[in-house]
This record gives structure tokens, C-alpha cells and sequence, in this order.
């Protein structure tokens, strides 16, 4: 009889943790279907120079930040210091995609603001961006030596969650390769 | 008074202006989207009828049918270039959005592994319901039938029953 009064206790003890937890996920967070694939190959100008083209297959060999951004990107304002500081004081190789930008706004953004990236490609349309899944810029893929997508950061990267998560990843990724 | 209405006004609708301007998006897509054509008025139900069962990441409670959203027009315009110029099944359409944004695209997961719960969920807690129901009934029945009395004393409880109602009668 005792134990029967306790069952509704523990019924409702398991509903709060049930949605405890569901608190402390983020819906805007949806994990991506290409972890563990290969990036999706593309060939595109770089912001810098029309006349050039790059892709991932430049990179081959290389662990590298795909990091998407975009001049009209309010988030990428916070981000960006925090990708300068990081190419500057960190061995990292960041490759940029400038998703639906004007090329002259990118620029200038990039001069105003300093450039981390190795190259920026320009996804003028967007259709890159559909092929990595991008919802929400900017988002930074975290891609091994074999053009393997690892991981996925969506949102601005803040300085802890680059010193926490993105650089022992990347040294973790270097180490296996 | 009408004055200064007319000045509170203008100024709410130059910050209103303002705001509109800093948060406008990317350059919007080539073809407006009304100007689209269909081979069929079957084939464009088909293309609202599939959107409407997908949902726009950047606004999750909008499909892409509803959604205003940037991302969410350049998906309408994937899935207006693959079923009316590639000539692309409702399957192979859904299978391009999955591989890329996952199975959260779709309104109605498949019932695999993974969504079991989520499927069989609702009728588990029915299920469940039910059974906890059936228990507490049958043992209140049980409870109210059994009034811990013995034959005596029920007989006796009767004939007090009877002498109260005849007495109701009488009044």
C-alpha cells in the first residue's frame, strides 16, 4: 500500500525530467545529416579574385573551418573578431563561403574588419549553401584531413566555445590523421 | 496636439524604416515567385501540397508553402526547378531535402527505429491510461460493495431502512 503512494510521485518525477531535459535542448539546433560524410563537392569563384575557383579538394590533407558568412549577417558581426583572433593566434586554416552576398559588400567587409580565411568562395545563389544544409548563418563545419564534415557549429562562435570545443577538436582530428 | 501626433508618427515609421533596413536579407531570387509556371493545374497542387509538408528551418512552425523566409524562397524555388524542369518524383524531392537538412525537414517523420516512441508514443500512454482507469474502477467497486458488515448487522440496517421510509410515508 505504501509503495502504491509513491508511484504517482515517480511518474511525475519522470515527466519533469522528461521535460527538463527537453528545456535544455535547442530546437534551433538541428543536427545535420552530413556529419560523417564527405563535404559536398563544389567549385566556386573566390570573393577575392571571379576569375579563380575553389572547392574542397583544395584542402585535402588538411584539417579546415568551412565557416559560413555573409556581409548582411548581423550574428557574423560578433563572430568575426573572434575568426581574426583565432587565424591570427592559432595554427588554423579557416576557408570562408560567402553565402548570397554582394561581392563588393564582402569586400569591403573584409577589409573593414580584417580577413581570417584562407579563401572565401562565393556562393553568390545560395546553392551551396543548400548543398551543406545551411538554415542559419553563420555556421562553421569542422572538416577533417579526409574532407570528412565532423562537426557542425550553428550560430556565432564566442571565444570560450572556440577555446572549449573548436580547437581540441581540431587538434583532436590532426592528432588522428 | 495633432501636430505633435503627426511628429510622433513620422518618427515611428522612420525607425520602423530603419529597422526594416537592417535586418533586410540577401538579394532576393531572379524570378518573382508569381510568375511561376506549371504544366498542369494538377502539377501545381502537387508542388503545394509537397511544400506544405515541409517545414522551414528558419521559421520551424512555417511550412515552406507559408514561410517568408529567405532560405524558405530558394527552397520553393529547388523544388519548383526539380519537379517542373528535371521532371522529379515527390520521393526523389523529400530524399534531396533530407540529405541535407535532415529529417527535420519533414512534418511527418518516417516510422523507423529512431521514431518508433514517437509514433507509438501517444497510443502507449492510451493504453496505459486505460489500464490504470479499469484498475481504479474495479477497485472502488470492490470497495464500495464490501461495506464490512456481517449478515446481522445488514439485516438489521434493512428493517431500520424500512421503519424510516414507512415512517417518510406517514408523515
Amino acid at each position: 500500500m505504501r509503495a502504491k503512494l509513491w508511484i504517482p510521485l515517480a511518474v511525475f518525477a519522470a515527466i519533469v525530467a522528461l521535460l527538463g531535459v527537453g528545456l535544455t535542448m535547442d530546437p534551433e539546433r538541428v543536427p545535420s545529416p552530413l556529419i560523417g560524410k564527405p563535404v559536398p563537392d563544389f567549385q566556386l569563384p573566390t570573393v577575392g579574385d571571379p576569375e579563380r575557383t575553389v572547392g574542397p579538394a583544395d584542402f585535402k590533407g588538411r584539417v579546415f573551418l568551412l565557416n559560413v558568412w555573409a556581409s548582411w549577417c548581423i550574428s557574423c558581426r560578433h563572430e568575426h573578431p573572434v575568426l581574426v583572433q583565432a587565424a591570427r593566434n592559432h595554427d588554423l586554416t579557416i576557408v570562408g563561403l560567402d553565402y548570397k552576398d554582394k561581392r563588393a559588400d564582402a569586400l569591403d567587409w573584409l577589409e573593414q574588419r580584417g580577413d581570417p580565411y584562407v579563401v572565401s568562395a562565393f556562393d553568390a545563389k545560395g546553392k551551396t549553401g543548400i548543398d551543406l544544409g545551411v538554415y542559419g548563418v553563420p555556421e562553421t563545419f569542422v572538416v577533417d584531413a579526409d574532407g570528412i564534415i565532423r562537426h557542425k557549429f550553428i550560430g556565432a562562435l564566442s571565444r570560450d566555445k572556440l577555446r572549449q570545443e573548436v580547437l581540441p577538436l581540431v587538434k583532436k582530428l590532426r592528432g588522428s590523421s | 496636439m495633432s501636430r505633435l501626433r503627426r511628429w510622433t508618427l513620422a518618427a515611428l515609421l522612420g525607425l520602423a524604416a530603419v529597422s526594416v533596413g537592417a535586418v533586410a536579407g540577401p538579394p532576393v531570387a531572379d524570378q518573382p515567385e508569381g510568375l511561376r509556371q506549371f504544366d498542369s493545374k494538377a502539377q501545381e497542387q502537387r508542388y503545394w501540397d509537397l511544400l506544405g509538408q515541409l517545414r522551414c528551418l528558419v521559421c520551424q512552425n512555417e511550412s515552406l508553402a507559408a514561410s517568408q523566409a529567405d532560405l524558405a524562397e530558394d527552397l520553393r524555388d529547388e523544388v519548383y526547378t526539380q519537379m517542373v524542369d528535371k521532371g522529379k518524383d515527390n520521393e526523389a524531392i523529400i530524399d534531396y531535402l533530407v540529405d541535407r537538412y535532415g529529417q527535420f525537414v519533414l512534418y511527418q517523420p518516417p516510422f523507423e527505429p529512431l521514431t518508433y516512441l514517437l509514433w507509438t508514443g501517444p497510443f502507449l500512454l492510451l493504453i496505459i491510461g486505460f489500464t490504470v482507469l479499469a484498475v481504479v474502477v474495479r477497485q472502488r467497486r470492490r470497495a464500495a460493495a464490501d461495506d464490512g458488515l456481517s449478515d446481522d448487522e445488514r439485516a438489521r440496517v434493512a428493517e431500520l431502512l424500512e421503519t424510516e421510509s414507512d415512517k417518510d410515508k406517514g408523515a
